[in-house]
């Protein structure tokens, strides 16, 4: 089954609403504790990341018996360095959101440690797409 | 255990006398566990975790939490009294510990034993465990039964965070039957409690087979008979648990108790689920301890308790105040038998079906009726909200005409068509 959502940034405070609510859908299915915790990190982080650095995007999950897949796409500034991006530490949070916490540099690596396949792609100017498999 | 308590071990319970049917109640369950029914509340029980926010906001006082009445306790040979900390929240500061604890005495117990005074204990073995290296932080601390069956039910990844120790009022009964009367006879131990919850785990334990208790008393039940008892009880010096076992009726208490500086400290179950969730996305990495207790204020905040959960707080402070760091009693060491023995297990109660492919097919339905109701949660159904309401359809306990609106639909469009079918005429009149 699939579900989408918009996420929106303009109110911080709904920011994690996305993957609260798949979360909510997955516990109903049935799927294990690690599973579902691996797509709630891997959600959350994907949703911050389009509220702090983008404006905003789509979310999309597309659940099945044996695997979560979720894809984040937005319209935001994009990436120039994907390579340093990924680097633990590393981050370009505006200094609003890292004086609430966030911003520590660990979004994407955290993504990609709780993911089974994880790709990212992104144009500057464009926007940035982020394809990530959670097996169950 | 009766037949009823074995079927369903839940404290909470409705009198439908009281129960006008509205749905103030539904509203606040955390897990969605309550339905309104033919005008009256109707607790799903597999999915109660036993919080009391249903006891607490009941305008009518149509929950309550079963315990046991004083009653429980004729037929002992030593009757001993197990008392946790909050009791002492519930009376003005000028009355000391030791006059409430003697008012215990003079309502036909024979003998006390602090439930503060095996805090301690837990306090010194949650230290024992943050020590260990290969310690699962941050460790959730298990003493609120209402989080602990939250995690279960809605955070099952977060088991191994849990504290595997024994609560306090186990550890309390256990050292009055093996270590203070090893091997005797009629010896029975009675809590009395803030707590709907501990009601419960009394009955069916988490993360042990059987309870040492022999009882469970509702503070609230005992109050005003412990009021009269101690302006008349002579005071006898009882009293033994320091600051460190006090603390644990409030907030923050088992962080001050522990010392922990890497901890967070959150009452009120919403705030708790806040929590949680955030744990649970990866979060609070850096933090050694969580306490984590449903009620406001924490235990003090019980839905068992007669004082307002703040005040009675800072009465607790003041008698923290005065008491000593530790206990100044015999140390119960060793304790390796503090651990839990049973493995506390993720609660299904949630999942639409066990055959996923059936459930994710029952969710696409779920997710369809839901985006066709009208959205206003307003309660009139008897489901908490449209999204329930939806899920109750198509799990098959309620139909789409329990949505007033969908009623109001129907009944509008077949009023339509009766119109209509009465404007027709017979092909030979109609001219």
């Amino acid at each position: 089954m699939k579900l989408r959502f918009e996420v929106s940034d303009e109110d911080f405070s709904l920011a994690g609403r996305a993957s609260s609510e798949l979360k909510r859908v997955l516990a109903r299915l049935g799927f294990g504790p690690e599973t579902v915790r691996r797509a709630s990190v891997a959600a959350y982080e994907g949703e911050i990341n389009m509220v702090i650095h983008a404006g905003g995007g789509v979310f999309e999950a597309e659940i099945e018996t044996d695997r979560i897949v979720l894809n984040l796409d937005d319209s935001g500034p994009g990436i120039p360095d994907i390579g340093l991006a990924m680097t633990e530490g590393w981050s370009t949070a505006p200094e609003r959101y890292r004086e609430l916490g966030f911003g520590a540099g660990m979004g994407l690596p955290n993504m990609k440690r709780n993911c089974d396949e994880f790709d990212i792609r992104s144009e500057v100017g464009v926007g940035t797409w982020v394809h990530m498999v959670i097996k169950a | 255990m009766s037949d009823e308590a074995a079927a369903n071990p839940h404290s909470v319970r409705l009198d439908p006398e009281k129960c006008v049917g509205c749905t103030t109640c539904i509203k606040k369950c955390p897990t969605e566990a309550i339905r309104v029914r033919k005008g009256k509340a109707y607790i799903l029980s597999e999915r109660c975790i036993d919080c009391g926010e249903c006891i607490r906001t009941c305008p009518h006082g149509a929950k309550r939490a079963v315990s046991d009445p004083l009653s429980v306790i004729d037929g002992f040979r030593v009757k001993v009294a197990v008392p946790a900390p909050t009791l002492y929240s519930q009376f003005d500061e000028k009355c000391s510990v030791d006059r409430v604890l003697s008012g215990l005495l003079e309502l036909g117990f024979d003998e006390v034993f602090e439930v503060a005074e095996a805090a301690e204990i837990v306090t010194g073995a949650t230290r024992r465990l943050l020590e260990k290296p290969d310690a699962p932080l941050p460790l959730i601390s298990s003493a609120c039964p209402a989080v602990v069956r939250l995690i279960q039910l809605r955070f099952p990844s977060l088991i191994p965070h849990l504290a595997p120790l024994l609560p306090p009022m186990e550890i309390a009964a256990r050292i009055v039957k093996e270590r203070l009367h090893p091997g005797e006879e009629g010896v029975g131990a009675f809590f009395i409690t803030p707590c709907a919850g501990k009601v419960t785990v009394t009955r069916a334990p988490l993360g042990y087979p059987r309870s040492a208790l022999d009882g469970v008393i509702g503070l609230r039940d005992i109050y005003l008979p412990l009021r009269a008892a101690i302006s008349q009880a002579p005071e006898r010096h009882i009293a033994r648990a320091g600051r460190r076992g006090l603390e644990w009726a409030r907030t923050e208490g088992e962080s001050d108790a522990l010392g922990e500086r890497r901890s967070i400290s959150v009452d009120g179950i919403s705030h708790v689920i806040d929590v949680l969730e955030a744990l649970e996305n990866g979060k609070l990495q850096d933090l050694a301890y969580i306490e984590a207790l449903a009620c406001p204020a924490g235990c003090v905040g019980g839905p068992l308790t007669v004082e307002n959960p703040f005040i009675a707080r800072t009465r607790l402070r003041n008698r923290e105040e005065s008491a000593p760091p530790a206990a100044a009693a015999p140390a119960y060491e060793p304790l390796e038998d503090l651990a839990w023995t049973k493995k506390v297990e993720p609660l299904t109660a949630l999942v639409l079906d066990p055959d996923m492919l059936k459930a994710m097919v029952m969710m696409e339905e779920i997710e369809l009726r839901a985006s066709q109701l009208p959205g206003l949660d307003c309660g009139s159904c008897g489901a908490p909200s449209c999204r329930a309401l939806a899920e109750d359809i198509v799990r098959g306990t309620a139909v789409e005409s329990d949505c007033v609106f969908k009623l109001r639909e129907k009944v509008r469009s077949l009023a339509k068509e009766l119109i209509e079918l009465e404007e027709r005429q017979p092909p030979g009149l109609d001219r």
